[in-house]
């Protein structure tokens, strides 16, 4: 942006060194999502690996077609559209057909982000936007879940996922293909049946690619924190709004309502809260505005998964709260020093 | 106001309502019925004819009758002609085609608000000679109706792999079911607008570069 | 558009403006009637025949039928009049032997109300067969209540006596039991608690056996 020459920069105290860059920013996030996608490889096998690898290229191409040739080198470097590809493969079903994680990724960058015009002027989270995208464009595929295959076989792929572009995958469960399975979010909503905690935590369940390893997804969020490269109030009034409203709901009727531990440990909540919800671009920017954003996304994502038609509620939240965030920035702006509180 | 009359072609006034003032591409109006019935080209097809019939038969009447209608009440005569000619369309199709009819429901009715019609007759049929008022009228319908089958033939053949309940793609086709649903009205005419303003960009820039040319 | 003439014409007098407002209000209204009678013939026999075909279709081997009312005491015969949710259908075979009744029954389902007709004979407390009349439940999804022949034939010789109850696809294994389509449970409840609210609602209301209503002639098809 700035056309001066460095050398002579001229700037009053307090003078501080060059800090975070989007670039930077980008690889730390990268980092951060590495043990989570390592795991998803780890459980799910090359199946994981094709899903990813597809959601970013669309991404990518996305991008690249519709940027100025001029800004392409920029916008392209800085490695986020291809993160955005990496978050919505991660909230794919495993055994979903490559074609349309190819069509998510195009998704997530056309519609969540180029059509706002680009980087730093969406509202809603790219990657969520490309999920949302999918799930009603594909509700069938996009949610069948398929048994973990695990390391002995790496190398097995599901017949759905090889399905032609524009056709259906073969129905999965049928034949010699891999066994569907329920998440332990719809074992609980449709079967009301726990999963155990320690599964939830290691990962060795049903589920997104990226969102079966709470451990990894806390590291990740750790690593995050210590550089600096979330919100911290966004996760923790994620998850604490939520764990207090499940936890009435708990206390109220036990053997209806899950504990408030599953409900922060199953499905996307992690993944989301970490990862999604944090979002600068979409998240408001003043300290209280986060607070009310993340209370707003906990509270939704449990009335939504307790109350509503899906066994999941995280992406819709999240979605919900982005929407509401110019609003909440313009309510929660501090005062300037001096300045009257604007009457209105 | 009288001179430019003058030198009008009918040709011209009916063109431009199919590519240069489209109503939906150009003008963004009629957008009720563009998005909610253009889930096949059937529907969309049955709901730009109807909107033809009506558009055209009050433009007709109105620029007839534009002398005998006082200006002070002419806006309530323009509605209950335009409602006339809705009621008249929307017992026609229950009678013959009543499966049509079922698809598009309350949306028939709802010509009557459509701003396109009026517009047509407020800015142009009450101004101008029968002859100019069906041509323009003929055009604006006519790209109206290009446009919602546009629309519909995209949604069908995405979101069912169909084309007038066609099959395209044989029995494995994967439907896009966001296609059919409303959000898919929203993301295909957001598409083709997008390529509507490419095309007569380029077209801009391919003229300015002719000109600089000569 | 008064800028353009010299002198601004003559402003018209108010019953020239209601008046001139009740003509076109008047012709319009006499353009519609007249559409009106001119296509009530066609859209009766539609609407008639629409009916006709729903019934026959949950009414196996039925070949007559007709419009039956309760009253609030008992089942009569319907000669005219609008229908209401106390109107049904009686389905007669070759023979002019009761054969079930067809009766409409809705509630919310997923998106919206869903309406079903459903072919009922109370004598041995069963469901012959079921169709949707009015849905609007997610393409791809919910609409395969109605799309899904699978699901449709479940309906086909359903037990109502315990109530009809939804299980997993594939586990159906007692006479009331009913497959729910997997991806579109809700939607299948939605129909089988249709259902079972009509079946409450009209098993009490029907004549008893050897007591039901004659086909009359003209009740013929």
């Amino acid at each position: 942006m700035s056309k001066h020459d460095p050398k002579l920069l001229l700037q009053s105290a307090p003078l501080l060194r060059q800090g975070m860059t989007t670039p930077a920013a980008m690889r730390d996030v990268w980092i951060a999502l590495l043990p989570a996608s390592l795991a998803a490889l780890w459980y799910f096998g090359l199946a994981a690996l094709l899903v990813l690898l597809t959601s970013i290229a669309g991404a990518v191409l996305t991008e690249w077609l519709f940027t100025p040739r001029e800004r392409r080198a920029i916008t392209l470097h800085d490695n986020s559209a291809a993160l955005t590809g990496l978050l919505l493969g991660l909230t794919l079903p495993p055994a979903l057909p490559l074609w349309m994680a190819f069509l998510g990724g195009m998704a997530s960058i056309g519609l969540g982000k180029i059509i706002w015009g680009g980087l730093g002027s969406n509202i809603f989270n790219p990657a969520l936007v490309g999920r949302a995208f999918l799930l009603a464009t594909f509700p069938n595929a996009m949610t069948t879940w398929t048994a973990q295959s695990g390391p002995a076989d790496f190398l097995t792929l599901h017949a759905s996922n090889l399905a032609l572009p524009f056709m259906q995958a073969p129905t999965v469960g049928a034949g010699t293909d891999a066994m569907t399975t329920a998440t332990p979010l719809n074992l609980m909503k449709f079967e009301h049946q726990g999963t155990d905690l320690g599964a939830l935590l290691l990962g060795n369940t049903s589920g997104s690619l990226g969102e079966t390893s709470a451990l990894l997804l806390i590291l990740g969020g750790i690593y995050l924190f210590l550089r600096r490269g979330l919100d911290w109030r966004i996760p923790l009034g994620i998850l604490g709004s939520a764990a207090l409203f499940s936890a009435a709901l708990f206390l109220i009727e036990g053997d209806k309502y899950p504990t408030p531990l599953f409900s922060l440990l199953s499905g996307g909540m992690l993944l989301g809260a970490i990862f999604m919800a944090t979002d600068p671009v979409t998240s408001p920017v003043t300290p209280k505005g986060a607070w009310l954003f993340a209370i707003g996304v906990g509270l939704l994502v449990v009335l939504i998964r307790v109350f509503g038609g899906f066994p999941e509620g995280m992406m819709y939240a999240i979605l919900l709260m982005n929407a509401a965030t110019p609003l909440i920035d313009r309510y929660t702006q501090p005062r300037a020093f001096g300045r009257k509180r604007a009457t209105k | 106001m009288a001179t430019l009359s003058n030198k009008m072609n009918a040709y011209d006034e009916m063109l431009k309502g199919i590519w240069r003032d489209n109503p939906v591409f150009v003008q963004v109006l009629g957008m009720c019925p563009m998005l909610a019935v253009t889930n096949s080209a059937v529907n969309a097809i049955a709901m730009g004819l109807a909107t033809f019939f009506v558009l055209v038969s009050s433009s007709f009447l109105v620029s007839g009758m534009k002398a005998i209608i006082p200006k002070q009440v002419r806006i309530s005569i323009y509605v209950i002609i335009i409602a006339t000619f809705v009621t008249v369309a929307d017992y026609t199709l229950l009678a013959l085609f009543p499966a049509v009819h079922k698809e598009l429901g309350a949306f028939i009715p709802l010509i009557v608000a459509n701003c396109m019609i009026l517009g047509r007759q407020e800015a142009f049929a009450s101004k101008h000679s029968v002859k100019f008022a069906v041509m323009d009228a003929v055009g604006m319908a006519g790209g109206f109706l290009l446009a919602m089958f546009a629309l519909g033939s995209v949604r069908e053949i995405l979101g069912e792999g169909k084309l007038f309940g066609i099959s395209l793609f044989g029995e494995n086709f994967e439907p896009w079911v966001i296609m059919i649903l409303p959000p898919g009205g929203f993301i295909t005419l957001g598409l083709l607008l997008l390529l509507f303003n490419w095309v007569g960009e380029r077209r801009k820039q391919f003229l300015a570069q002719v000109a600089a040319v000569d | 558009m008064s800028s353009r003439s010299p002198t601004p014409p003559q402003e018209p007098t108010p019953s020239r403006l209601v008046g001139s407002l009740a003509v076109a209000g008047f012709l319009s209204g006499l353009i519609i009637i007249g559409i009106y009678v001119a296509t009530l013939d066609t859209i009766t026999e539609n609407k008639a025949r629409e009916l006709r075909e729903a019934v026959f279709r949950v009414l196996p081997e039925v070949t007559q039928m007709q419009k039956l009312q309760y009253d609030g005491e008992r089942v009569v015969l319907k000669e005219n009049g609008k229908d209401d949710e106390n109107t049904l259908y009686a389905g007669y075979d070759d023979k002019g032997n009761l054969a079930g009744y067809a009766l409409a029954s809705d509630g919310p389902g997923f998106q919206d109300t869903i309406r079903v007709l459903f072919g009922y004979q109370p004598a041995n407390n069963k469901v012959v067969g079921m169709w949707v009349l009015e849905s609007r439940e997610t393409p791809g999804l919910g609409d395969k209540i109605y799309k899904d022949a699978a699901f449709v034939t479940n309906f086909d010789n359903l037990s109502t006596e315990p109530p009809i109850v939804t299980v997993k696809r594939g586990t159906r294994s007692r006479a009331n039991e009913v497959d729910a389509i997997t991806g579109a449970t809700i939607s299948s409840k939605a129909v089988v608690r249709i259902i079972n609210q009509g079946v409450e609602k009209w098993h009490q209301r029907l004549p008893l056996p050897g007591n039901e209503p004659q086909l009359k002639s003209e009740g013929r098809t």
